[in-house]
């Protein structure tokens, strides 16, 4: 190499002597244009290299141009996107090209399925834009994470987050009901007495309040935080932000439990009566009213995933209905005595269910199996699931959260645990947020539970800082959007599958939904047409006959009355000749 | 003899005349009498036959011409008796002439066939096809297509080819191209940066337009203008020093106003005002004041301005200097309102209050840190309060002692029961050894929890202390329990009363509601109906699973081809024959889950927005199904992925004729360029592909010069 390394050198050098020449004309490369163009990174190093005069940094800047002549892409093509990553986005199974497919076929397949595949490295590859994460208590080593109090928390955090750690004291209007909205910055209470009030809670911004001046059962946020629903006493009303009175809507009597179904704009109802019902909320309309059969129906949880509606019963089982059927689509026992509350997980996987046996029970929702069940010492009277999966519980005066519920093993031992005044009404997490809302006998609290909350959000469906105009455009989309309550079902993947049904089963449904038979055949009448008889000629003939028949009848019956009259008047003066007879005129000739 | 002569005279002049031509015309003359008379001269012998090949071929062995061979064709064909097939029919004919002009338009149509194929198999078409790209272009592709003409643009284009003179740019690479449409990135920045100041300041000029404009007050814009007329002298006076020429203009516009001031009668005291004015004047002081104004004004304006020279330029400044003053004089009337006004005013004011914001501003510091000191405080307070709303009564603090001691107890506990189960693992690993341990650990929990219910509150019955032996009891009874039960793979009750972990709590409640008292009495309730409610269940599946199962169809007839009559059963044979079952049903979907009924219905609502039949080329519904797996709309997608997907199968350009497509669209390669008249300017490989030819050429006409 190094005997080499200085003929490169002196070559080099003599070519820089051959290049002092005056600068070439444009015009002349047409001669070499190939070679120039082939090379353009070769002659721009040269150009360099005639401006250095010292042989001694040539050097190296010859091996530059060398490495910069030789030098690739170190990454190339795509950049790769983690295994992991892609599986968490994959949808269905592939489909292979089948042997001896036909050409369409073949097309039809593999362009469905790259597309699906670029879909797919696409979602991966954006999934590093959700960069939160959740995060959650963690004690010193012998210490529980339930004995840590709201208030260490609340000094332990940031002042932000410690101010969301704070109670309302209404203790006149007594056990407070309670719903966030779903970017979760509104919140609306509802006592028992009528005390209704909307806030924006983290600004403490107070919307509305209100006394309905009537027993309030539950209340709950339509889609926007322009409207909410009050089950009152006896109907159903719904207020704007304002308060303001909109409608009462009396079909739906003695309500206590609402589930507002936010994709479908229908608001489920169930009442004392055993009447399970439903408002379509964008146009008004009543979607389907089903009698349940089943006594007072205060247990209420709505599946996000289908849209199912759980409603437990007093007899310990659980009852999931759709709009469309006017049974439940599945029955489960679940507790021995009354189901007291039940909660149903984001994705629709889990169910958790307590009843009046202090049981907490976890079920698999899909296959309607219990995965584990535990037993507290005072049962659950209200359960709510936050988006992360972290079970609240309220058992007498005390919250309880627990962590982990959700996976195959029991837990032993409550994560947080909180207690408060007065019984406990109503439970429910905010949304995107680490707090947990407690409507109780004495007020409303709200806690802080680390690792509750979804840390990201999507700002086209529920964005928490959306301002009013995005709103606006929002629900119009949302409405554009909006799912039809028909598609409302156990497995909602149902519409992407191909009917199966034989076509005597489908017409059948058909028939039953129209109310006749489309496909019947139209009973035989026979014709009343008679040949020759509807010419022009015969059917003025017709009407000749007919015409001015009133009038004929009225002459007609003139001319009878005239003729009889005469006939009488003839009779009676035969008569008078008669009477004038006398008995010997019989011999008269 | 004359005429002879004449006539002899006559020929020889046609004979020379026809041997200066070269082609000689023989004109027949007519020399026998005949019927057909031609007005051509044309000999009528042999009319109205035809000459046939035979009468030729006689005079074929007399000429010494023709071949040997033909000759001995010609022979042997006449020697030849056979007779000639006859011609095809028409019919025939033309069916060979169809096919055949089938194939050669199948031929010619063909080359299509990969042009349809691609265009039915392309994602998206965009028409007219041959669309050029927007923007402005360069000179020389303009004139690519151009050739040269004239003789004299010839002689050029070969001069310029000899000196290798370029006949148009260097055309430029793609990159260097791009690089030209671009603008280099400082370029960029200084450009939105001159036009964000521009728009800014616009905007503020806009808006302070608008704010003036708005402005009623009579009197401000008054003050406005004269204030103006303040600035434009100013200006003025520095414009004629500086700029004599633009002074000069100026002038000239005054002398132009003037002009025009002359001409109207606006400040003549001849308008509506000034009349209504001049009645008032005897008796208002104002009105007279304002009318003498008026008149002043005109003076002003119409007084002749005198073109400063030299000489005369102090005595000028002077009088432009007591405009200023006149101005000046009229300020005091301003509105003390306007801030713009105020003039020196506001100059003392802040001093003033500087030296009272010192003092204001110490008074403040002590006045925070009271505040602070007592936000400590208050907090402070608010927290005590706070621990005493949560601990109001004597007993509520005794209860909090006792979950307290409770919890310490657990921890003890805890430990105690973490050493015993090491103790097991390491002695005896037995897994029944385990559950007696959980199951004892289990009691003694409830037991504690009895315990402090005990202490907490003397309500609380002893129902719950047998309850944990009842779940127990009652799987007991399940399993010696009715025999229909048999055939079922899981007992209900089984699965009902599985082992519960009870779950340690830090706290007990405290608060027991009157509902929660009549919840324990449920409970009681309900220790004792647990039974009933399995068991309506179990009836209410049961009964479900029946009317699920299909009927046997009797149509047995008694007393047909056997007695009958009271007391009489048809018989065996006839029940078998004439009993119909259908299939049973498939299997259904809770068969293996004892404690859940799924209705069995379908749901024909979905169906009705579901597809029913198989699409084209699918061949099984599993391939559809995986077709349309994948989710269009922006909800599952990213945007790029939602564009692409829903992007149109065909694009038309709005307002461009789409014509049909024609061969040289797409042969391109076929496109033949005739030597030496290609055009003269060429862009890009078609140059370099003629340059080599160019170069033979200039080599060729240097050998020649």
């Amino acid at each position: 190499m190094s005997a080499v390394m200085p003929e490169l050198l002196t070559s080099t050098h003599v070519e820089k002597m051959k290049k002092k020449k005056p600068p070439k004309r444009y015009w002349e490369e047409t001669e070499n244009t190939d070679q120039s163009q082939r090379r353009p990174e070769e002659e721009e190093g040269k150009a360099g290299q005639n401006q250095n005069e010292s042989t001694v940094k040539e050097r190296p800047l010859k091996r530059k141009n060398d490495e910069r002549l030789e030098k690739k892409d170190p990454f190339p093509g795509e950049a790769p996107i983690p295994h992991k990553q892609l599986q968490k986005f994959q949808r269905g199974e592939k489909c292979k090209v089948p042997a001896g497919a036909r050409r369409r076929l073949k097309e039809a397949i593999t362009s469905s399925e790259a597309m699906s595949e670029h879909a797919q490295k696409q979602a991966a590859r954006y999934d590093l834009l959700l960069p939160e994460d959740a995060g959650f208590l963690e004690g010193d080593e012998d210490e529980d994470t339930n004995t840590i109090s709201q208030d260490d928390i609340a000094d332990a955090v940031d002042i932000t987050s410690g101010s969301k750690y704070f109670s309302l004291h209404l203790s006149q209007f007594g056990p407070y009901r309670l719903d966030y909205s779903r970017t979760g910055r509104h919140l609306l209470v509802g006592g028992k007495k009528g005390h209704v009030a909307c806030i924006d809670w983290q600004t403490k911004d107070l919307m509305c309040e209100m006394n309905v001046m009537e027993t309030v059962n539950d209340v709950k946020w339509l889609h926007t935080e322009a409207m909410f629903a009050v089950a009152q006493k006896r109907w159903l009303y719904i207020y704007d932000s304002k308060g303001v009175e909109l409608h009462c809507v009396k079909k739906f009597n003695d309500v206590l439990r609402m589930q507002f179904l936010p994709y479908h704009f229908l608001l489920a109802t169930a009442s004392a009566t055993g009447f399970l019902q439903y408002l379509d909320v964008s146009v008004g309309k009543e979607v389907a009213a089903i009698c349940t059969k089943m006594g007072r129906l205060d247990v209420m949880a709505q599946n996000p995933h289908n849209a199912v509606i759980h409603l437990g019963h007093p007899n310990g089982t659980i009852s999931l209905w759709s709009p469309n059927q006017k049974e439940p689509l599945v029955k489960m026992l679940c507790h021995r005595g009354a189901v007291r509350s039940l909660t149903v997980d984001k994705t629709g996987t889990y169910m958790v269910t307590s009843g009046l046996d202090r049981k907490l029970k976890v079920y698999d929702i899909r296959a309607f199996k219990p995965l584990h069940s535990c037993f507290l010492p005072a049962g659950a009277s209200c359960l709510s699931l936050s988006q992360r999966g972290l079970l609240s519980a309220a058992t007498g005066d005390i919250v309880q959260v627990y962590q982990n519920i959700l996976g195959s093993s029991p837990v032993s031992k409550p994560y947080m645990a909180h207690r408060l005044r007065g019984q406990i009404w109503g439970l429910a997490y905010c949304p995107f947020e680490d707090v947990l809302g407690i409507g109780h006998g004495e007020g409303f609290t709200s806690m802080i539970v680390p690792g509750a909350g979804e840390p990201n959000f999507d700002a086209l469906d529920t964005n928490p800082f959306r301002s009013y105009e995005q709103r606006q455009e929002w629900e119009v989309k949302a409405l554009l959007e909006k799912v039809q309550p028909e598609l409302i079902g156990l497995h909602p993947e149902q519409l992407s599958k191909v009917d199966q049904a034989s076509f005597e089963q489908r017409h059948k449904e058909q028939v039953e939904a129209l109310g006749f038979d489309p496909l019947a055949k139209v009973k035989f009448k026979p014709k009343t047409k008679k040949k020759g008889r509807s010419s022009a000629g015969a059917i003025e003939k017709r009407k000749r006959k007919v015409a001015h028949e009133d009038q004929r009848d009225e002459i007609r019956q003139s001319v009878q009355e005239r003729t009889e009259r005469e006939k009488e008047l003839k009779e009676k003066s035969n008569e008078k000749k008669l009477g004038n007879k006398s008995t010997l005129d019989r011999f008269r000739k | 003899e004359g005429s002879d002569d004449e006539r002899k005279h006559k020929k020889l002049l046609e004979a020379i005349s026809s041997m200066g031509s070269r082609k000689r015309k023989k004109q027949n003359e007519r020399s026998e009498a005949s019927v057909q008379v031609s007005e051509f001269f044309v000999n009528a012998e042999g009319t109205g036959e035809k000459v046939n090949l035979s009468d030729l071929l006689g005079t074929v062995e007399k000429t010494s011409g023709a071949s040997n061979k033909t000759k001995k064709q010609l022979r042997n064909l006449q020697s030849s008796k056979e007779t000639l097939e006859l011609p095809l029919n028409k019919q025939q004919t033309e069916k060979i002439q169809r096919g055949i002009a089938y194939e050669k338009t199948a031929a010619e149509v063909s080359c299509w066939r990969n042009i349809i194929l691609q265009n039915q198999k392309a994602e998206q078409m965009v028409f007219p096809l041959n669309q050029e790209s927007p923007g402005p272009k360069r000179v020389e592709q303009v004139v690519a297509g151009w050739k040269v003409q004239t003789p004299l643009e010839q002689e050029i284009f070969r001069l310029l080819h000899i000196n290798s003179q370029p006949v148009d740019d260097p055309v430029l690479t793609p990159v260097e191209e791009q690089s030209l449409k671009a603008m280099s990135l400082e370029e960029a920045k200084i450009r939105r940066a001159e036009l964000q100041k521009a728009r800014a300041l616009q905007s503020y000029y806009e808006a302070k337009a608008k704010r003036e404009k708005k402005i009623k007050s009579k009197k401000y814009h008054k003050v406005q203008r004269k204030a103006k007329c303040k600035d434009f002298l100013k200006q003025f006076d520095e414009m004629v020093k500086t700029n004599p020429e633009g002074a000069l203009e100026e002038l000239k516009k005054m002398e132009l106003s003037r002009m025009e001031e002359r001409m109207s009668l606006k400040h003549q005291n001849s308008g509506k005002w000034a009349k209504s004015k001049a009645i008032m004047a005897k008796y208002d002081d104002s009105a007279r004041k304002a009318m003498q104004e008026q008149l002043q004004m005109n003076k002003d304006l119409t007084q002749k301005i005198v073109v400063p020279s030299d000489d005369e330029h102090e005595s000028n400044e002077e009088g432009l200097e007591t405009i200023p003053d006149f101005v000046n004089d009229s300020e005091p009337v301003i509105d003390s309102v306007n801030p713009w006004m105020r003039g020196q005013l506001t100059h003392e004011e802040p001093e003033v209050s500087c030296v009272t914001t010192e003092d204001v501003q110490t008074a403040e510091e002590e006045n925070e840190e009271e505040e602070l000191v007592g936000e400590f405080e208050r907090k402070r307070k608010l927290r005590q309060a706070d621990e005493e709303d949560l601990i109001p009564t004597e007993e509520e603090q005794e209860e909090e002692d006792v979950s307290e001691f409770n919890t310490l107890f657990r921890l003890m506990r805890s430990e105690k029961t973490l050493e015993g189960s090491n103790q097991t693992r390491e002695g005896l690993n037995t897994p029944g050894q385990e559950d007696e341990e959980g199951l004892l650990n289990e009691g003694q929990i409830r037991v504690r929890n009895i315990e402090d219910l005990e202490v907490l509150g003397e309500f609380v019955d002893p129902q719950p202390i047998a309850e944990p032996s009842l779940p127990r009891t009652a799987a007991v009874e399940a399993t010696s329990e009715p025999p229909y039960k048999k055939k079922r793979e899981i007992d209900l009750k089984e699965v009902l009363t599985k082992e519960a972990k009870a779950v340690k709590v830090p706290f007990l409640p405290t608060v027991v509601d009157e509902e929660e008292r009549d919840e324990q009495i449920s409970i009681i309730k309900e220790a004792f109906a647990g039974d009933d409610v399995i068991s309506d269940f179990i009836k209410d599946k049961s009964k479900l699973e029946a009317a699920g199962r299909p009927e046997v169809v009797d149509l047995t007839l008694p007393g047909w081809g056997e007695w009958g009559g009271v007391g009489l059963k048809p018989s065996r044979w006839k029940r078998k024959r004439f009993r119909i079952k259908t299939a049973p049903p498939p299997p259904r979907q809770d068969q293996k889950l004892p404690d859940v009924i799924i209705s069995e219905n379908r749901n024909a609502s979905v169906a009705s927005h579901q597809v029913s039949q198989l699409p084209f080329p699918f061949q099984n519904t599993a391939q559809f199904e995986s077709s349309i797996r994948t989710p269009i709309g922006p909800t599952w997608n990213t945007q790029s992925v939602v564009k692409n997907m829903t992007k149109p199968k065909v694009i038309t350009k709005m307002g461009a004729i789409i014509e049909p497509m024609v061969k040289e669209d797409f042969i391109k390669n076929k496109t033949t360029t005739p030597g030496g008249k290609g055009p003269a300017i060429m862009l890009g490989e078609n140059k370099r592909a003629k340059e080599d030819g160019a170069h033979c050429d200039t080599h060729k006409t240097k050998h020649h010069t």
